[in-house]
């Protein structure tokens, strides 16, 4: 296993910057997803790391090792397209085996590799079936063998459960986690759904127009959004905005909302008057009659454990996720009330989050 | 809009059963959503109702009258398909009129210019009623394609996965507001998914669907908190219920017979190394919310946390049962 390191890497087609000046550090043993709507580079980005494209500058190391030159046969990786590719005429055993024959391993060896192998995906117990018969399931988990088998440096996967529906997806997921928690493999994921990224990765690069708008583990890049656009993409209902036109100064606690005075982490930097937005996370909304922040109730969407509620406020629609032992009616007034260790500012202009000690604070363990 | 009945119900394709016995009543401005995996009988139901299929067996009532011997047409239904067929040809408006202008209808033309306008507005798309309906993106196409079912005002609205075809967010706010618009308009909704959030967030009663059966029918709150069974209890709840022996985990008092006991978060209660008798295997960070993997014994379950909780992988911790829900050997509920 190795360290993939990416500096100041670019690629144009013609006149289209797929994507500008990346850098990045995969550590050794470490799953990082790069997230984005199509179109942003991610895609592109793998394929260089792969050798499946040239970049047009910068340099791709892997394992120490320049390798930005190199041929995709010599670079020691496993790239995972959809998972379903399997050679419909052999059996499990052999359809796992099969990336060792090619390489001319001895026999015996291949096959304890490759019992090894279905041992870590929990298949041992069909390695004589034949492929064609099997459930969805276990032919994922069959091709997930084919890929691991050789014990790449680095494994790329593209979008591996694209096609899959939502419940499998969601047990496709814990597996692939489960099983880089089991082998530790240095693993470069791409994908557009956020909650795969959320779930899986180690560290998620967000990327949109070919750049990577912020780089962090999960925790940082939901808690404290380096752009609107990272806030807007990540969770489910995403970040609500409240815009309001005001200036700030460093020290300032709170802002002024629609004239209601509303408390925020501290602010860390002076700011003209300006267009901005108050971002709130759906589940750091509550509920309290006391609230001077009041709005009308739009829809609510019961999920069993909890709920989202919809509300109309002068700033814009809201969501808040909140017990679902409560019933609302649509119209019902309420007020609402934020953590306020919990706000995130915005420059809408720029769309960058105004510095404050919301970004400084130590990491939750 | 009216009530709709179905009894006894039955359609077979050769072999294959597509459904039996269903029974299911629709109220006068209900929404319901029938909830089940591929080929499990949803669509057929839709079919059937529409006229686009003959049941071998049983009656079909809307507003009544047994509609058994009636065409398509003469049902009063509008279906919307999960693939959006607007006219090319057409703007958005002349989408939205086209089922207006059939001869039978004998609108007026300002009548229909009034509803064209009110259903646009619905469906938010009245910023673009002169567009060439080609030139939509496809969100707005399918606003457009329920748009056109909506303006027709019939006895009921047969949906077979809409919203599928969309991208999480758009989904997410064309299910607030097809509720929205089906309260306001008081019609009459039957919609099939096998997306468990689209039928827990939309639904007045949700009937769950399994190889041709209706396994139960109930508000979202009934079939989540009380269901009849396990293949019920396993439908609903992200994360998935933790389905376990009866005699791992503590709290627990099983009635007679007991073979699985469910326990959705909810449902379990615990406390960092204390009498530890489960261990954090990993932890999914969601961002609003982490997952819990915790191995007990040789069972793995998930549970729901909040982000702030103290806790970490390797943690050893006392897992305990409350109320959870109890099944027997053929996966039947005891109480």
């Amino acid at each position: 296993m190795a360290d993939i390191r990416i500096e100041n890497l670019r690629k144009e087609f013609g006149s289209f910057v797929a994507v500008q000046d990346s850098s990045f550090t995969v550590h050794d043993g470490e799953f990082l997803a790069l997230l984005g709507p199509s179109g942003c580079g991610k895609t592109t980005t793998l394929r260089m790391i792969a050798g499946l494209e040239l970049p047009s500058s910068g340099k791709i190391y892997l394992d120490g090792e320049d390798v930005t030159f190199n041929r995709a046969s010599a670079r020691d990786i496993a790239f995972v397209f959809q998972l379903f590719a399997l050679y419909p005429h052999m059996n499990v055993r052999k359809n796992i085996g099969f990336p060792l024959l090619s390489q001319g391993m001895a026999k015996a060896e291949i096959r304890a590799r490759a019992e090894e192998t279905a041992r870590l995906l929990q298949i041992d117990h069909i390695l004589d079936r034949s492929v064609s018969g099997l459930a969805g399931g276990d032919r994922q988990r069959v091709a997930l063998g084919r890929a691991i088998v050789r014990r790449p440096k680095c494994f790329l996967m593209d979008e591996p459960l694209g096609t899959l529906d939502a419940e499998f997806r969601e047990v496709m997921v814990h597996e692939l986690r489960e099983l880089h928690n089991r082998i530790h493999a240095t693993t470069v994921y791409v994908t557009h759904d956020q909650h795969e990224a959320m779930a899986m990765a180690d560290k998620i690069a967000v990327m949109n127009h070919g750049v990577i708008e912020q780089f962090g583990t999960p925790q940082e890049i939901y808690a404290k959004p380096a752009t609107m656009y990272v806030a807007d993409f990540i969770g489910s209902p995403p970040m609500n905005f409240m815009r309001f036109t005001s200036g700030l100064k460093s020290g300032d606690r709170s802002i002024l909302l629609d004239g209601i005075d509303v408390a925020v982490p501290e602010i860390h930097q002076d700011m003209a008057e300006s267009e901005l937005a108050l971002g709130v996370r759906p589940e750091h909304i509550r509920f309290s009659d006391a609230s001077a922040l009041r709005g009308a109730v739009y829809g609510s969407e019961y999920l069993g454990t909890n709920q989202v509620v919809a509300v109309e406020t002068p700033g814009g629609l809201i969501r808040a996720r909140v017990p679902a032992n409560r019933s609302f009616r649509i119209g019902e007034r309420v007020g609402l009330e934020f953590n306020p260790a919990k706000l995130a500012l915005f420059d809408c202009r720029s769309g960058r989050a105004v510095p404050s000690s919301l970004y400084q604070e130590t990491r939750h363990g | 809009m009216a009530d709709v009945v179905l009894r006894n119900l039955a359609k077979r394709f050769g072999d294959t059963q597509a459904l039996a016995d269903l029974d299911l009543s629709i109220r006068d401005g209900e929404f319901v959503v029938l909830l089940g995996p591929t080929g499990a009988g949803k669509t057929t139901t839709l079919r059937l109702i529409a006229g686009l299929e003959r049941p071998d067996s049983g009656r079909i009532e809307i507003g009544g009258r047994n509609v058994a011997t009636e065409a398509p047409a003469e049902r009063d239904v509008a279906f919307v398909f999960q693939q959006y067929s607007l006219y090319p040809h057409m703007t958005v408006y002349e989408n939205l009129a086209f089922p207006l202008k059939a001869p039978v209808r004998k609108l007026s033309a300002e009548e229909i210019d009034r509803r064209v306008r009110e259903v646009a507005r619905m469906v938010r798309i009245d910023h673009k009623l002169e567009n060439r309906s080609t030139r939509l993106s496809g969100g707005e196409m399918q606003r457009v394609a329920i748009g056109r079912a909506l303006v027709r005002r019939p006895a009921i609205y047969l949906m077979d996965e809409p919203l599928s075809s969309l991208d999480a967010k758009l989904r997410a706010e064309l299910r607030l507001e097809l509720k929205r618009i089906q309260k306001e308009l008081g019609s009459t909704l039957l919609y099939v998914t096998h997306d468990q959030v689209e039928a827990m967030t939309m639904a007045d009663r949700i009937g769950i669907v399994a190889e041709g059966r209706l396994m139960q029918v109930g508000t979202p709150r009934e079939i989540y908190g009380n269901p009849a069974n396990l293949h019920v209890a396993a439908r609903l709840g992200q994360p998935h219920i933790n389905l376990l022996p009866a005699d791992l985990l503590p709290g627990g008092r099983p009635p007679a017979g007991t073979q699985t006991v469910g326990a959705r978060t909810e449902h379990l209660d615990i406390i960092v190394g204390k009498d530890a008798n489960a261990e954090i295997d990993w932890i999914e960070h969601l961002g609003d919310q982490n997952h819990l993997h915790i191995r007990a014994g040789n069972h793995k379950l998930v549970t729901l946390a909040d982000p702030y909780l103290a806790i970490a992988p390797g943690d050893r911790i006392s897992l305990t049962l409350r109320d959870p829900l109890y099944f027997d050997a053929a996966g039947q509920r005891l109480s």
